[in-house]
């Protein structure tokens, strides 16, 4: 389980290293100020497969996934304890840069929030901070194909961000986290905001993705856990003290069709949650 | 609808009515007396600008020419002459002294025969709402109760107004120094306390430590005392300014360090001093009104750089900053109005009373337009009260340009996105 490798605060690629998972929570604990959000949570997380991470509301689904690229930080009152390996590091190490973690796992948020700027400019930011020395064009059409959204915008790259629908908001933000091109890509309900068509758009791209990408994706929609993910964690709150706790976790279809706990099962067939 | 419930719908309805119609009155009350405070000002300023005023000749331009011909006429040498002989051999001696009278424009030697020969003073002036009512009174009793004098419409805003120095002669007077000195004092006081101000708003709502309680304590205290300090009353300012700018910092201010020891300057009493202090005021405006304008900016899109791995300064100076800009602007340009209007700092910096050369470097003697409006109410003579409201118009209209240039820059900011 230790692995030698914690002098180099270099963030490789993973074909560098022989860890088997995209990324592993330890023993993960986050607390905002004295409350603990999240108890004790170990989950490997497969490479390029869907991830879904479901639980009623407020059981620290969120936080999870903020804890996969260190977003957490962002509040002030969150305070994370435990390990979390990407390629064999702890990316909560001191000597590793949380800036360098999110340009290797990317996030996607529950509203599609794309910059008050261009839709090339949306696309093109991230990788020009990153020092992208390619053809950026090359990379925005790239980008926009990829999160298939090249047909609908090709005309008018030029035109704000904040023009497009919902959904298309919502795959330019896609777009945009594909041209850091990172190895994870976490998805925070991405199409809770979105109509029936185009959440189905998203969750075909989702599977497409994965040619390319890790993907975890939380979401409150069974319907949509069960058609997009090869595996499913079920989290749930702690009687005691109110914590989000990891329940179950394994194959979507087994998580489905033949829950171990009977919370899960709960859950599942939508008699509390 | 209606049904049963009707009666009793229909007495709340009216009842609710009722009340939404006595607030929106006692709300348009209140608008109204805004505006009507607002309009008695500027009638009260426009009614000294502008008015009928008789002047008076000490002698008739017409006595000094011949019957059939008219001052305005005469070629250079009949206006040298002229001169010549209407004024005392000393006092023509020292103008050609000055600059010999062949290298005089005709225009110029016109207004030395009207500010030597004709002197021209205004015997009474009326107000502007007197001209417009009682114009039969007022010829009446200016050619009863001053004969020689010639009556005329006088606006005393106009173009020579604002591009003559100052004078004694408050028919002579002019703003330009004035304008120039406030020009130079805000333009100092931006460059000094825009860049500082808004950093500190940067720091103190992007950067500021808030998860260990000490440095938590600390924001706190710093955040209290600029609050604070943007209600400090001017004068401190002036105090303040007086005692680092004119006094400690005087070999900077003065201009001594720089080799400039001009005796017309005024120690440390200068542009630069004046402009500091002016940016000492603003600074705490600046900083809250920019601070508000950058909390303003939706986390969503600060989580959205984050995420895509950039830095916090990468994310503040392309997404927060732009965003927050029209409101920083605002914010600037507002208390700049403020300083613009500011009196009582600079008279304790220094302000002089009295100068007539334009200022042309940091370190020159100053006056602005509200202290020149000022001194010139304080005289006793009515004219000035006259230049000191066409001057109070000159102001308004300085502030109101500058209101202008905010909405622009806006506007601008405001489409980029
Ligand atoms: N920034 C925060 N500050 C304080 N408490 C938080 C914060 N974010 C989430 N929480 C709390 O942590 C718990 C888990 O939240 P979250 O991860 O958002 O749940 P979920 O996404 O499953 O609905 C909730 O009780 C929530 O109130
Ligand atoms: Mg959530």
């Amino acid at each position: 389980m230790d692995n030698g490798r914690i002098h180099t605060t270099k963030l490789d690629s993973w074909q560098d290293t022989n860890v088997t998972y995209a990324i592993e929570a330890q023993g993960l604990n986050v607390y905002y100020d004295n409350f603990r959000a999240l108890k004790n949570v170990d989950l490997k997380i497969e490479r390029h497969k869907v991830t879904a991470i479901i639980g009623p509301s407020g059981c620290g689904k969120s936080t999870v996934l903020r804890a996969f690229n260190r977003m957490n930080e962002l509040f002030r009152s969150a305070r994370t304890e435990g390990r979390v390996l990407f390629n064999g590091l702890d990316i909560y190490h001191d000597q590793i840069d949380p800036v360098e973690v999110r340009r290797h796992i990317g996030m996607v948020f529950q509203k599609p929030n794309p910059f008050p700027k261009s839709i090339y400019e949306n696309v093109a930011w991230g990788a020009r901070i990153h020092g992208y020395r390619g053809n950026m064009d090359d990379l925005v059409y790239q980008a926009l194909t990829q999160a298939a959204l090249w047909d609908e915008v090709k005309d008018k790259l030029g035109q704000s961000g904040l023009s497009l629908s919902g959904g298309q908001q919502q795959r330019l933000c896609i777009a945009r986290t594909i041209a850091t091109q990172p190895e994870i890509i976490l998805m925070d309900e991405p199409a809770s905001a979105l109509d029936p068509i185009a959440t189905l758009r998203i969750e075909e791209l989702m599977r497409e993705l994965t040619n390319n990408y890790t993907i975890i994706v939380v979401t409150h929609n069974m319907q949509q856990a069960g058609r997009v993910s090869d595996n499913t964690a079920f989290f749930s709150l702690d009687e005691t003290d109110r914590a989000g706790v990891l329940i179950e976790y394994g194959p979507t279809l087994r998580i489905f069709s033949n829950p171990a706990s009977k919370m899960t099962e709960d859950y599942i067939t939508g008699r509390f949650g | 609808m209606s049904g049963d419930r009707g009666p009793m719908a229909g007495t709340r309805l009216t009842r609710r009515y009722k009340v939404a119609a006595l607030w929106r009155n006692v709300f348009r009350a209140s608008t109204v007396v805004g505006i009507i405070v607002l309009g008695l000002l500027l009638i009260n300023i426009a009614n000294s600008a502008f008015g009928y005023v008789a002047v008076t000749n000490r002698v008739d331009p017409g006595d000094l020419v011949a019957e059939d011909r008219a001052l305005e006429d005469l070629d250079h040498a009949e206006l040298v002459a002229i001169l010549e002989v209407n004024i005392s051999k000393g006092l023509f001696r020292k103008l050609a002294n000055e600059k010999p009278f062949a290298e005089r424009e005709r225009a110029e030697v016109l207004g030395l025969i009207y500010e030597n020969v004709v002197k021209p003073e205004v015997a009474k002036q009326w107000t502007l709402l007197e001209s417009i009512t009682k114009r039969s009174e007022i010829v009446a009793e200016a050619t009863t109760a001053y004969p020689s004098a010639t009556l005329r419409f006088e606006s005393w805003l106009d173009v020579a107004f604002i591009t003559s120095p100052q004078s004694s002669d408050a028919v002579k007077a002019g703003i330009r120094t004035a304008l120039l000195g406030s020009l130079w004092t805000i333009a100092i006081a931006i460059v000094f306390a825009f860049p500082i101000g808004v950093g500190a708003a940067i720091y103190l709502e992007e950067y500021a430590d808030h998860a260990r309680p000490a440095a938590r304590a600390i924001n706190q205290v710093i955040q209290t005392n600029i609050s604070n300090l943007a209600g400090v009353p001017s004068i401190i300012y002036g105090i303040l300014g007086l005692a680092v700018f004119v006094r400690v910092l005087e070999p900077l201010t003065s201009g001594a360090i720089f080799g400039l020891t001009d005796s017309t300057t005024a120690n440390g009493r200068t542009i630069i001093s004046a402009g500091l202090t002016l940016g000492l005021l603003i600074l705490p405006l600046i900083i809250i009104n920019s601070q508000e304008a950058i909390r303003a900016v939706p986390n969503s899109l600060r989580e959205a750089a984050f995420g895509l791995g950039a830095t916090r300064w990468q994310t503040v100076w392309s997404h927060v900053l732009p965003n927050a800009m029209p409101g920083i602007l605002t914010g600037t340009i507002l208390s700049v109005s403020r300083a613009m209007g500011e009196t009582a700092p600079l008279v304790v910096v220094g302000a002089s009373t009295y100068i007539t050369a334009d200022p042309s470097e940091p370190f020159s003697k100053f006056t602005t337009l509200p202290i020149q409006i000022y001194q010139w109410t304080t005289r006793p003579q009515d004219v000035f009260r006259n230049i000191a409201a066409a001057a109070i118009i000159a102001l308004l209209m300085l502030l109101l340009s500058m209101n202008g240039v905010a909405i622009v820059l806006r506007n601008r900011f405001s489409k980029r996105t």
